[in-house]
């Protein structure tokens, strides 16, 4: 199991932990609390999904692991763990060094990562000789050419000679994620890697993302809010809420049995393949919460329906994430028995 | 209803489309549009063409939706914007309520501009950020000098009421609303004139989930309320399915497969429109451990496209799908399949058609 509550293992004990993560942002409207206490731990050879909605935190996260937030207005405080080492108190130089060796990134857009100027291939062997002072050009290009082959390039040897926009969008994404590889990191982190993507070839990115994990043992965060994608992919699910994460599970129960009424409202909001056509969709109501004035007690009280049935705590004080099943938690002041008849009468029959 | 919408309208039959009395409101007949691509030196000769749309023939009925689905680059948005005469055909033909539009000037689509309407993918990038709401949802009276009952202020305020907005928001600046909202006064603006036909180019696929749901249900209101006909561009399938009538399925230029929504979702004929069915994620991640093993197609099955989608510049000889296609044929690379009517309400470009109907099959079909 990767995810458990809070504090209940080391931080050492799992490849990668965090600890009460929190990045604010100092702006001239106020403070954004883009990520306000979150914790999870995830092992090698393991997916861990987050899912939530636009600005709730998830990318300002995965950027503050990467140890990418070092602008004067950012504000982070907590623990970052990676393989035992502590990364929020670290050297910036010590965190450049793991960026690109231990631990990788892929964009959403492949051109805001990829230099338009250099070729393909002079980018995947400068990001290896970064890591590997003593090697060669021309061993850094064998491994580029090697590298676009694994990730499925036709002509390998011809075509790390050319430039981005030279290659097709499912082709960048794959350029890219081969630069990301090329070092063998043990911690991958994808951030909406086929938003921009095509069903098929969003399908050949996926199924590479898995091979890859299964190749090289590496641990994985796939962060995006198509739920599809995360159920392809991802062991366990991590749901954010207003820069907090309301649930957590493993997969297989966090879609067959979700705790938190935002992920109901999340899984009922979407139109679904596999499922009789409905009438209509039902939207979350409401708006997204402010991250400057965060609303009080759950973050989800102004658009939760079922916040009255707590007797005024869902607006005065905020929940926190309880076990609910076996290594499943959610954030909700709703008792556990309501939650789950709620869930059996009113929402499963619609999901 | 407010007063500065049409009376009430009657409410869309089902399958419109099948009723052959009813003229199609939008027809287009072999559209092509080709970009030229200009070589080097002085002369800048055309040194070959980016094929976008080339040959489409299809028709929208009063009152339905039509989605258009197909990979990125497959010309949707050309196609899109060739129906709304914002670009220039190569070829072929565009009619409007059975009046050819195709080369019409400027002076003479302007009448017809209120008719059609268009909705922008993004709903950043559409709204002018210096101006307010009330002055962009209100610009199209002003352009077409229209005159209204009680005002443009009051008729744009309708509007936003329409769409689900504020209209106290009326002196607000478009970075002031969410994603979601910034669409609705996107389709609030192409309301204003009171449109019979709205092109919607990927509507939503700038939105997440919940908030996609909102503007799927408002589309949805506004045709019911509106009587409006939709041709909307998309490349969720699962959206498509939620809003459309009847699906075309665009491939490098063409159109390989337009059917009724229940007939393309569950027998799919073109083998491009089964693989694209099967690699929709589906929230279910006991699906994925079914997968594993499952044949092609078959119990979750997914059927894997390798290489890319071709350039529209050589697209390959015969069927386009061809390169990708895992039942091509010698055939298929000779000889250009034609749409062609498969069954009642589904036509297919395709030499060896998908689902093929057994005849015991065919006598359940309704
Ligand atoms: N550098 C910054 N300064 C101030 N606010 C920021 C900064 N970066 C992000 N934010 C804010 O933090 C919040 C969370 O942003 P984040 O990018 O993590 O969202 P997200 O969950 O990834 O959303 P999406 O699904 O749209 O990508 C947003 O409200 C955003 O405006
Ligand atoms: N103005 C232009 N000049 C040259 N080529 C163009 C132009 N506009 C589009 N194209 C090309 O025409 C083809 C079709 O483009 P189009 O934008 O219609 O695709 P699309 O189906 O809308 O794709 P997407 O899903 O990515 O929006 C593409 O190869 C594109 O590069
Ligand atoms: S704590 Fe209250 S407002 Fe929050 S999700 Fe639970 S019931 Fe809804
Ligand atoms: S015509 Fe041939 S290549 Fe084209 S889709 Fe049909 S079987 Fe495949
Ligand atoms: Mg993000
Ligand atoms: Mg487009």
């Amino acid at each position: 199991m990767t995810v458990q509550p809070e504090d209940a293992r080391r931080p050492g004990d799992a490849f990668l932990a965090l600890r009460d993560l929190r990045i604010h942002f100092d702006t001239d409207d106020g403070l954004v609390k883009s990520v306000d206490g979150v914790s999870l731990d995830l092992a090698e050879g393991r997916t861990l999904g987050i899912v939530g909605e636009s600005g709730s935190g998830k990318s300002v996260t995965s950027l503050g692991i990467m140890g990418l937030h070092r602008s004067r207005r950012a504000r982070i405080s907590g623990e970052i763990w990676l393989d035992g080492e502590e990364l929020v108190g670290a050297d910036p130089d010590r965190v450049r060094r793991l960026r690109g060796q231990k631990m990788a990134m892929i964009f959403q857009d492949p051109l805001t990562a990829m230099h338009p100027l250099y070729t393909v291939g002079a980018q995947i062997v400068e990001a290896y000789l970064a890591h590997h002072p003593g090697g060669t050009k021309r061993e850094a290009r064998r491994r580029a050419i090697e590298m676009l082959d694994r990730v499925g390039i036709p002509q390998p040897d011809r075509r790390v000679d050319d430039y981005p926009h030279q290659f097709s969008g499912g082709m960048r994404q794959r350029a890219m994620i081969a630069m990301a590889l090329v070092n063998n990191p043990q911690l991958l982190i994808a951030d909406e890697p086929t938003t921009a993507l095509d069903v098929t070839v969003q399908a050949q990115i996926l199924d590479l993302i898995r091979d890859v994990q299964s190749e090289f043992g590496s641990a994985v965060i796939i962060i995006t809010h198509d739920l599809g994608v995360v159920a392809e992919l991802a062991d366990d699910i991590l749901v954010m809420y207003g820069g907090r994460c309301v649930e957590r599970g493993p997969a297989t129960t966090l879609f067959e049995a979700p705790e938190h009424p935002y992920t109901w409202g999340l899984l009922g909001s979407m139109p679904r393949l596999d499922r009789p056509l409905q009438e209509r969709l039902v939207p979350v109501g409401g708006t997204p919460p402010s991250l400057i004035n965060v609303p009080s007690g759950c973050a989800f009280h102004p658009r939760c329906p079922y916040a009255e049935l707590t007797g005024g705590r869902s607006a005065g004080e905020r929940p926190v994430l309880a076990e609910a099943a076996p290594g499943h938690h959610a954030a909700c002041h709703l008792p556990i028995a309501d939650r789950h008849r709620i869930f059996a009468e009113q929402i499963a029959p619609r999901l | 209803m407010t007063d500065t919408q049409p009376a009430a309208v009657p409410s869309p039959t089902p399958s419109p489309e099948r009723d052959p009395q009813r003229a199609p409101l939008l027809k287009v007949t072999d559209l092509v549009r080709h970009f030229p691509i200009k070589g080097g030196g002085v002369l800048r000769r055309k040194v070959g063409a980016v094929r976008a749309v080339d040959g489409i023939s299809f028709a929208v009925h009063p009152g339905e939706t039509l989605g258009v689905v197909g990979e990125s680059g497959c010309g949707k948005s050309t196609m899109g914007r060739l129906v709304t005469r914002l670009d220039e055909p190569t070829g072929g033909t565009v009619e409007f309520e059975g009046r050819d539009i195709t080369h019409l000037g400027a002076a003479a689509m302007r009448p017809l501009r209120r008719d059609i309407q268009i909705v922008f993918q993004d709903p950043y990038s559409s709204l002018n950020p210096r101006h307010t709401v009330g002055t962009i949802v209100g610009a199209p009276f002003k352009l077409q000098k229209v005159a209204t009952e009680h005002g443009v202020k009051r008729a744009v305020q309708d509007l936003l009421e329409l769409c689900g907005l504020n209209p106290e928001h009326y002196n607000r600046y478009p970075h002031e609303f969410s994603g979601g909202q910034r669409q609705r006064i996107g389709i609030a603006r192409a309301l204003a004139l009171k449109p019979k036909m709205i092109v919607a180019d990927e509507p939503v696929s700038a939105l997440d989930v919940s908030i996609q749901a909102q503007v799927v249900n408002l589309l949805d209101d506004l045709q019911r309320e509106l009587g409006l006909t939709y041709l909307i561009i998309a490349h969720d399938l699962s959206v498509v399915r939620h809003v459309s009538d009847r699906v075309a399925v665009m491939y490098l230029g063409k159109i390989v497969e337009v059917a009724d929504r229940d007939t393309l979702y569950s027998r799919p004929a073109h083998p491009y429109t089964t693989a694209l069915l099967s690699a929709v994620p589906v929230p279910d991640p006991r699906r994925k451990e079914r997968r594993v093993g499952a044949a092609p197609g078959e119990g979750g099955g997914r059927i894997l496209l390798t290489g890319d989608v071709p350039s529209p510049i050589n697209p390959p000889s015969g069927c386009r799908f061809r390169t990708r296609c895992w039942k091509a044929q010698e055939i298929c690379a000779e000889q250009e399949p034609l749409l062609e009517l498969l069954s009642p309400g589904q036509q297919v470009a395709c030499h060896f058609p998908e689902n093929q109907q057994s005849p015991e099959n065919q006598v359940t079909t309704p």
